[in-house]
């Protein structure tokens, strides 16, 4: 497992006036991430919505991996936990967590994995370990699971978790996962297929990262979100593109596939 | 000759005081069960391996069964935490717990190497990652041929494995299917291997499909017929993972007091996985049983 996107945001679903809550704008803006398919490695909690909306939406062709050892899922319900039953029955293919790892990720044949974080800093890297002193930590947190190897792995990184200035933070307590070192030359040279982030959706925003220099860069506002209230929801100052857009909102078949058939128990809120 | 036993005499017999233990199975084939005897025969200063210590380490290390947990990701999937071992991490409460941290792929690792007899295995993770700085044990080596820094992960050998299979035989030849996790690499890397399942079979089920046999009776000790061990777990075929019971764990084990209420009801108050399956009733057995998708079946051809 890799970290779930939720936990410690201060600001989870609710009325915005919109007709949707913000954890629906940002599992809408993270499917359509995933527009042209490919093989994708799919986290539990909000990746597993995320990724079972895209194959729903934009991405038919999508293979979902989980790490629990399926390539090709064709889950006839949301899974809970990302070792459920109906992960494996209709599926392409079963193996051991040795194979998925070694021969689908290590060997690069997985385009997009998703991590959620507890924090991450402006360069994307990543804390699903501790909050605190790891020794003696304040908050034990579940670890890396899978997501080191999955930062470090899979082509491209998306990462999908609310924002706040208690997640979105100057200096991390814990490096699990790496992200952009800050010096992208030196970070082409590093040997492996990972090279950060590419995109952070949260519940206010889409960020990307800048080629010069592996910085989170505010790309696109969520409908009804003000540039002060990203500032305010995080530890640094952003970078913000010069063509800086607002999402489009979410349709309403994406609102109905999340409500009525992906979430009908609501644990994206 | 028959390696069958009861659950009782199988951990009585082969997990000590003092143990490392591997009960793994990845969100699928938890046996429970196996735990649960684990925490009525007060074993103690055990040493549990599992990639996700999920909630029966946490009703274990609740117990009090363990001084140490080698583990990669700590917590009840999709749900939230596991609050007797954030208890002993955070707070030392009731007493410190030893920890040993990996990534998932570090965790398999290990027990491939203990189970090829390697001294390391290399993978291309954790560079740049702390967790190496808070594991001594995880270490980068260049490889000889090509410069390639790779780090390299120890060999985990457990004393005990349990793992849990939908079918076995007597001589604990065991067929699983669905979910593999790295019940196959734990076990051949055990020193001793205690296979449940859920129904002894006759030799002859497992010689007409043996590509489903993950782990060969050659290495196993023991084998317990124990149906429904895995529940809240489930068994591919046999019953669905029970998620109410995993949410509803949250709120047992974020204080003392109800888990301690729980594993008594549950655990020392009754004498065996039969009482557990009786208790929880008939009917709750029935929510959770799937519907059919039987596999097609494949020739293997007749070459007398």
């Amino acid at each position: 497992m890799t970290g779930g996107a939720g936990g410690n945001g201060e600001s989870g679903a609710g009325g915005n006036g919109l007709g949707w809550s913000k954890s629906e704008m940002m599992i809408v803006a993270s499917a359509r991430q995933l527009a042209g398919g490919g093989v994708c490695f799919v986290g539990i909690g909000l990746p597993n919505i995320v990724c079972n909306l895209a194959k729903r939406t934009v991405a038919p062709q999508l293979d979902l991996v989980y790490e629990s050892g399926v390539f090709g899922a064709s889950p006839k319900r949301l899974p809970l936990s990302i070792g459920d039953p109906t992960l494996v029955s209709g599926s392409t293919a079963v193996c051991s967590m040795f194979e998925l790892f070694a021969f689908y990720l290590q060997a690069g044949l997985v385009d997009v994995g998703f991590l959620g974080a507890a924090q991450i800093d402006r360069f994307g890297n990543i804390n699903t370990t501790v909050i605190g002193d790891y020794s003696k930590p304040k908050v034990r947190l579940p670890g890396s699971g899978g997501a080191c190897e999955i930062a470090i792995n899979a082509k491209r990184v998306f990462v999908i978790m609310r924002q706040g200035r208690r997640s979105f933070v100057e200096k991390l307590d814990f490096r699990t996962s790496p992200g952009h070192s800050g010096d992208p030359e030196r970070d082409r040279r590093r040997g492996w297929w990972g090279s950060g982030p590419t995109v952070v959706v949260t519940d206010l925003a889409e960020y990307r990262f800048d080629e010069a220099t592996g910085e989170m860069t505010l790309a696109r506002l969520h409908p009804g979100v003000s540039p002060d209230e990203v500032r305010e929801n995080m530890a640094w100052e952003p970078k913000v593109a010069a063509d800086l857009a607002e999402t489009p909102p979410p349709t309403d078949e994406e609102l109905r596939l999340i409500r009525e058939e992906l979430d009908p128990q609501g644990v994206r809120s | 000759m028959s390696k069958v036993a009861t659950m009782k005499d199988a951990v009585a017999d082969l997990v000590r005081d003092g143990d490392t233990v591997a009960i793994e199975g990845f969100t699928h084939l938890i046996c429970f069960a196996a735990g649960h005897e684990i925490i009525r025969q007060k074993k103690r200063d055990l040493t549990l391996c599992r990639m996700t210590p999920d909630v029966i380490y946490d009703q274990m290390i609740g117990a009090g069964v363990a001084k140490k947990l080698v583990f990669s990701w700590l917590g009840n999937p999709g749900v939230g935490s596991l609050h007797a071992i954030r208890r002993r991490v955070e707070n030392a409460d009731p007493a410190p717990l030893e920890i040993e941290e990996y990534s998932h792929f570090g965790m398999v690792c290990r027990y491939v190497a203990g189970a090829s007899n390697l001294p390391f295995f290399p993978i291309r993770s954790y560079y740049e990652s702390d967790i190496p700085k808070v594991n001594p044990r995880i270490v980068p080596i260049t490889s000889p041929y090509d410069g390639t820094e790779v780090y390299v992960v120890p060999p985990l050998n457990p004393d005990v494995a349990i793992v849990h299979a939908q079918r076995a035989d007597v001589n604990g030849n065991a067929q699983i299917w669905g979910l593999l996790g790295c019940q196959k690499e734990a076990a051949f890397a055990a020193k001793r291997v205690v296979v449940v399942c859920e129904e002894v079979v006759d030799e002859s089920v497992v010689r007409a499909d043996p590509n489903r046999t993950v782990i060969p009776g050659l290495i196993v000790d023991a084998v317990v017929e124990e149906p429904f061990g895995c529940h809240p777990s489930y068994a591919q075929g046999y019953y669905d993972r029970d998620n109410r019971f995993y949410m509803d764990w949250e709120a047992r084990s974020k204080d003392p007091e109800p888990l301690a209420a729980w594993l008594k009801e549950w655990v020392f108050g009754l004498e065996s996985h039969r009482d557990y399956v009786e208790k929880m009733g008939a009917q709750h057995w029935d929510s959770l049983r799937p519907g059919d998708a039987p596999s097609g079946q494949v020739n293997y051809g007749e070459y007398a």
